[in-house]
């Protein structure tokens, strides 16, 4: 048998849930807030006190039809709730309310964009269409907090979290690599985030995935699958990377020392465990675990109407794809520099569009977004909501370089001024820089003056070399400061032509 | 053997209260001091709190002083199960699990109560969490049959059935998943009704089996049937499966009973013809059957090809929620948790919980449960149900199709000895064998005293009505105690000494 396992593919598919963002929970009216006290924000609802019953959130249906719309799901006619039985000190009723055989959203796919190193060379753009099984909703349990010190092990359980909708994106396993996973959970959140649909906040826990890894190894003609993994608790987009290249090279070795293919192994569940960056045994069965799924009593079916979908679709066109073709197509922005402002979220994206909707050049504007706009938002620690320069003064300012009222150096005074002072104008800006209008007859006054005294550069321009008016530029900024480089050179141009 | 004296109705007691013949006070006391009297003999109330009773009765006391408008119950004294959530005192379910828990909140039926000014009156004896039908599976022993103490008073709503029938109160409000309304009902000689399933809000009623379950009524007249689902019937948000229709005027209709008298009534063959069915029971529902003929009634046949197949399907779908619906009792978060030294380990903590905190009965149905959504099993057996009942309920459209209402016996015998069933699940689930259909269709059914078998033990007659039928099916059942001129009666051991 050859062991050799030097070649093999890696074979993911992510379940990545999502926390809807809504005001309250899925089945009762309390707030969705994060960090509140624990338990501050329960009811006898999502305590799972006798007698309380579940009344579903429209909003989370809103949001996971947008969401089912975006990722080109087909959108249920009828979907329904299962309540997925077992315990858990977090899981109060003693089961969680899902969706098993009838999911609100099936098929759809996230088309990610390939890095350039998996790329086949001197391509470009190149997209990779990961397939989805199905979306559904379910909520959230609470959160146990164990406290390992204390001699009684004590355990405490804040159900603040339990009831909070989770929109559960199930993919098939076409993700080859720990990149191309990262890269897929990247674009899954960008688009719940543009579209309204999640805050997307990795650090409070609105976008957790789990992910189902196994090698495909090659044993002479053949290909080998080695036990399915599952990985759980993946709560960035490292820990992701991470646990995946962990359980590659877990799996490989695995695989070396056992030779035990898929089938031949009980599947199991492996934790991540970000401190010590490797995954850990929590589970081995052979067989599922049998959550005696069965539909839930308290709740009644639902019925999307064609109009629910059709406002789904409508709301679900804003999505990171269409502006990067917006950025790319019509404004002619650089990849790269697209990808820049598309990952820095919708509004950074919108103030840009809206500077050049109010008249700012688009190549120029990219460039002083890229600069300076988002420097200073980094500096600052701001969002763009808070950044003191509007879209319309932007496209002023660069509209006065544009005109050649200003150079680029001038223009980042007069921004540093708008920034210090918010309620000033784009021309008072420039004007307290001590840069007045210069008009045009002046100008000529001083180009006629400049070539009685440059007869050489007449001479070198009238030979053919234009780019000789150059050296007159210095010396016209020398009799008046504010005269504008550009028309300089056009009128001593001119002024040439019309000698004899 | 006495003749049983009269008993004064809640439309009476209501009319006593305003012309102020009695004040509100008076009737408390005087019915605590009849708790006082009999409770212990019958096992009734489970809790009660006389302060706050005679505290409320003096608000209402003050009202009627003042003229202020009153609801519709105003000052009446109203036990409900103990299954029903009360912020005032304990809500047990009859249940280890939960005998000390308090729930921070009122059910939506007794905010109806309170809200028309009714009295929440003690909490009532049940089988552990409404599973049984004898309420002998109660954490505080058996309630006891006003009209015989060895007998049980039938459950699982049995307290309820035994308060009004001791005259502890003119009426009481009960749950009934599979006939826990209607048998006791039957058992004691009282009216029972159990609504259409979603009329009557289901929040804060502590759920056993979710599709069936529903809060209804006992009493001795239609008219204070009628007078109290008035109150309780109607949309709450609070419940997903709450109809949002309109209440009708249910009093109005039983006072124009008159109109019935073309109706079409419907005898369910299979239930008359049942070998299991006592002869006495027979006689006295062919002697109703004739009284409707009297009244105008036109009798039709009906068959009912898949009733045979009620108890099965029951007892395969309740038991499946029900497993669901009782799994938050783990000890974790509220209510009872073993104090065994094994249950410090999670996992066996919540396994001794649940194997100390739940009786045989309720630990069974949730095994039964279990195993008939596990999967292998899910298909065979739950889904199985399912479909069977939906051609229950497909009889049930088709024979209303044919017939206004459905007429029949509620229970196969009359009330059994404590003890005489309670080792036979088997012949205790019979026990539902007319009643369970109702749940399973969802539509709404009354059981009205019609007679005493020669025993002397009350003797019970179903009527079943289309889906939100209660205005006709309470007006036709008014007809029928209208014609033979019924008087509701205290059993003999509980009247009232001569003063
Ligand atoms: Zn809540």
């Amino acid at each position: 048998m050859n062991r050799n396992a030097a070649e093999y593919r890696i074979v993911i598919g992510l379940e990545v849930h999502v926390q809807l963002k809504t005001e309250t929970k899925l089945f009762c009216r309390c707030s969705t807030r994060f960090g509140q006290p624990p338990n501050s924000q329960v009811c006898p609802v999502c305590l799972g006190l006798p007698g309380a019953l579940p009344v579903l959130n429209a909003h989370a249906i809103e949001l996971a039809c947008r969401a089912g719309a975006a990722l080109s799901c087909t959108l249920a006619d009828f979907t329904k709730w299962d309540r997925k039985n077992y315990f858990y000190p977090d899981l109060p009723k003693g089961y969680q309310t899902s969706q098993y055989d009838l999911p609100i959203c099936a098929g759809g796919y996230v088309d990610i964009p390939i890095t350039p190193s998996a790329n086949p060379p001197g391509s470009h753009n190149v997209t990779k269409r990961i397939r989805l099984v199905r979306a559904h909703l379910e909520e959230d349990a609470g959160k146990s907090m164990h406290d390992e010190h204390s001699s009684r092990a004590d355990s405490k359980i804040d159900l603040n979290r339990a009831g909070t909708p989770l929109l559960e994106i199930v993919s098939e396993p076409d993700l080859s690599s720990a990149e191309e996973a990262k890269t897929y959970l990247s674009e899954l959140r960008l688009l719940m985030v543009y579209l309204g649909i999640s805050d997307g906040n990795m650090q409070e826990g609105s976008l957790r995935a789990d992910a189902n890894v196994n090698l495909h190894i090659a044993q002479g003609d053949q290909w080998i699958a080695t036990p399915i993994v599952e990985v759980k608790n993946l709560n960035s987009f490292r820990s992701v990377e991470r646990a995946i290249e962990f359980e590659t090279a877990r799996q490989q070795s695995e695989f070396l020392r056992t030779g035990l293919a898929k089938g031949q192994a009980p599947k199991q569940t492996r934790g991540w465990n970000d401190v010590l960056g490797q995954t850990e045994l929590q589970r081995e069965k052979e067989e599922e675990a049998d959550y005696r799924y069965f539909p839930c009593p308290d709740l009644v079916p639902v019925r999307l109407t064609e109009l629910q979908k059709r406002n789904a679709h409508e709301q679900a066109t804003q999505t990171p794809t269409q502006y990067r073709k917006e950025l790319i197509d019509k404004h002619e922005l650089k990849t790269t520099d697209a990808e820049i402002l598309i990952q820095q979220g919708k509004p950074v994206v919108e103030y840009f569009l809206d500077s050049i909707r109010a008249g700012a050049p688009a190549k120029r504007m990219a460039a002083w977004m890229l600069q300076d706009v988002l420097r200073t938002l980094n500096d600052r620690s701001i969002g763009i909501e808070l950044y003191p320069v509007s879209p319309k003064s932007m496209a002023q300012l660069l509209g006065a370089i544009e005109q050649g009222r200003v150079d680029t150096s001038q223009a980042k005074q007069a921004m540093a001024k708008l920034l210090e002072d918010p309620n000033l104008s784009v021309d008072a800006a420039i004007e307290s820089l001590g840069i007045v209008r210069v008009d045009a007859s002046q100008i000529e006054n001083l180009c006629k003056e400049l070539l009685a005294e440059n007869a050489d550069v007449i001479e070198k321009v009238k030979a053919g070399n234009h780019k000789a008016v150059a050296a007159l530029v210095g010396q016209a900024k020398k009799k008046n400061r504010n005269a504008d480089p550009r028309m300089v050179q056009e009128i001593c141009l001119s002024l040439i032509a019309q000698m004899p | 053997m006495n003749q049983p004296s009269k008993i004064l109705s809640l439309t009476a007691l209501g009319q006593q209260l305003r012309s102020g013949a009695i004040t509100c006070r008076e009737l408390i006391e005087s019915q605590l001091a009849k708790v006082q009297r009999s409770n212990s003999s019958i096992n009734a109330l489970v809790s009660i709190d006389p302060e706050s009773a005679l505290a409320k009765a003096d608000a209402i006391d003050r009202k009627l002083q003042d003229r202020q408008s009153l609801g519709a119950l105003a000052g009446i004294p109203i036990a409900v199960k103990d299954n029903l959530c009360t912020r005032l005192g304990v809500t047990s379910c009859g249940s280890r699990m939960l005998k000390d828990f308090r729930s921070p909140y009122d059910a939506h039926v007794i905010e109806k109560l309170h809200e028309h000014d009714a009295i929440v009156f003690g909490k009532t004896n049940l089988d552990e969490f409404a599973m049984g039908g004898s309420t002998e599976t109660s954490i505080f022993g058996p309630a006891h049959n006003p009209w015989d103490l060895e007998r049980t008073c039938g459950g699982s709503s049995g307290g309820s059935a035994a308060a009004v029938a001791a005259g502890l109160v003119p009426a009481s409000l009960g749950t009934d998943t599979g006939g826990s309304i209607r048998q006791p009902a039957a058992f004691c000689g009282l009216c029972g009704l159990k609504p259409t399933y979603g009329r009557v809000s289901r929040w804060g009623l502590v759920s056993y089996a979710s599709s069936l379950d529903v809060a209804g009524v006992f009493a001795h007249s239609i008219q204070d049937i009628a007078l109290v689902l008035q109150s309780i019937a109607g949309h709450d948000p609070r419940d997903s499966t709450c109809l949002p229709h309109e209440v009708p005027d249910y009093t109005s209709f039983v006072r124009n009973f008159e109109q019935i008298r073309s109706t079409r009534i419907g005898v369910i063959r299979q239930q008359i013809d049942s070998p299991g069915l006592d002869p006495s029971i027979r006689r006295s529902i062919l002697e109703a059957i004739e009284t409707y003929k009297n009244l105008g009634a036109q009798i039709v046949d009906i068959d009912m090809p898949h009733s045979k197949y009620c108890i099965a399907t029951y007892y395969i779908i309740a038991p499946c929620e029900a497993s669901s619906n009782l799994a938050r009792y783990d000890g974790v978060h509220y209510g009872f948790r073993s104090k065994r030294p094994e249950a410090s380990v999670l996992d066996r903590m919540i396994e001794q919980t649940r194997s100390e905190g739940f009786g045989p009965e309720v630990r069974r149905r949730i095994l039964l449960g279990t195993y008939a959504l596990s999967a292998g099993y899910y298909d065979a057996y739950y889904v199985q149900a399912l479909r069977v009942r939906r051609l229950i309920r497909q009889d049930y459209d088709e024979a209303f199709a044919k017939v206004d209402v459905l007429l029949g016996p509620t229970t196969p015998n009359t009330a059994f000895k404590i003890g005489e069933k309670i080792n036979d699940p088997i012949q205790l689930y019979l026990q539902d064998l007319f009643t369970v259909g109702a749940n399973l269709a969802g539509v709404p059914a009354i059981s009205i005293p019609i007679g005493h078998s020669p025993e002397g033990l009350p003797i019970g007659m179903q009527l079943q009505a289309p889906p939100l039928g209660e205005a006709k099916l309470l007006a036709i059942a008014e007809a029928y105690h209208q014609h033979v001129d019924y008087q509701p009666m205290v059993p003999p051991s509980f009247q009232a000494p001569v003063s």
